[in-house]
């Protein structure tokens, strides 16, 4: 029961990965890429987490907390992009 | 228009401090499990690229006074030594040995390896690598070095 609860969820999981992939290609503005790109990053940090949770190991922890860091900073960098066309300022408010 | 990015350096003020202890902490779990020297570093660097986004580059290297390239020069030679001290007694190159003890107060076991000075000049030169091409690729054009 347990198996089948865990691996319904990874199909879940994975259905919902294809439909931000479909957002990402077909989405109309680049904010809705980007939006994207994070939703199916959290998705696949809970895809880990869900197989961390079915093998019972805690070795996959780690992987938890280095994809939502990297997420995160590839986030951040693209707003930035959008908003101001440049990643990284060589000085504020120019 | 002016841009208010108070939330995110808000957020990196914190945020970075969490990915530094992540990063000392994937630094040291190296031995025996998933971590190391390399993906440290790469940590360490994620937490000053952030700190990059938030602010910009003339504050960050004046919080932080780091010329990277000395620091990759650095990194090298530190781990080329590590590996030319076993010479010394005789054993191959990069032989490592280690120390195993036990700890009184927290009551453990503790096992350090040479392993890890090794480690920290792998660290240092994945940092300065990082940085250095992060640094040079969001320069601007007209920009003074």
């Amino acid at each position: 029961m347990f198996a089948i609860a865990m691996a319904v969820s990874l199909v879940f999981l994975s259905v919902s990965i294809l439909v931000g992939l479909y957002r990402i290609i077909i989405g109309p503005s680049m904010p809705d890429r980007v939006i994207a790109l994070d939703a199916i990053g959290i998705n696949l940090i809970a895809m880990v987490a869900v197989l961390s949770v079915t093998f019972r190991t805690s070795a996959y922890l780690e992987i938890i907390l280095l994809m939502g860091i990297i997420a995160f900073i590839g986030t951040v960098a693209f707003s930035k992009y959008i908003e101001r066309g440049i990643i990284i300022e060589s000085r504020r408010g120019d | 228009m002016k841009i208010n990015d108070v939330i995110l350096q808000t957020v990196t003020k914190i945020v970075t401090f969490i990915i530094l202890t992540f990063a000392i902490y994937l630094f040291f779990a190296g031995h025996h499990n998933p971590g190391g020297g390399f993906i440290g570093g790469l940590v360490i660097s994620s937490a000053l690229i952030l700190m990059l986004l938030a602010f910009d580059i003339e504050t960050v290297t004046q919080t932080l006074p780091i010329n990277y390239k000395v620091i990759t020069g650095l990194g090298v030679l530190v781990s080329l030594f590590t590996g030319m001290a076993s010479f010394v007694f005789h054993v191959p190159f990069l032989s490592q040995a280690h120390l195993h003890f036990y700890m009184p107060i927290v009551n453990e076991e503790i096992n350090i390896a040479t392993t890890i000075i090794f480690e920290i000049g792998v660290a240092m030169a994945v940092v300065g690598t990082t940085m250095t091409v992060i640094v040079s690729i969001s320069r601007n054009k007209g920009d003074e070095e």
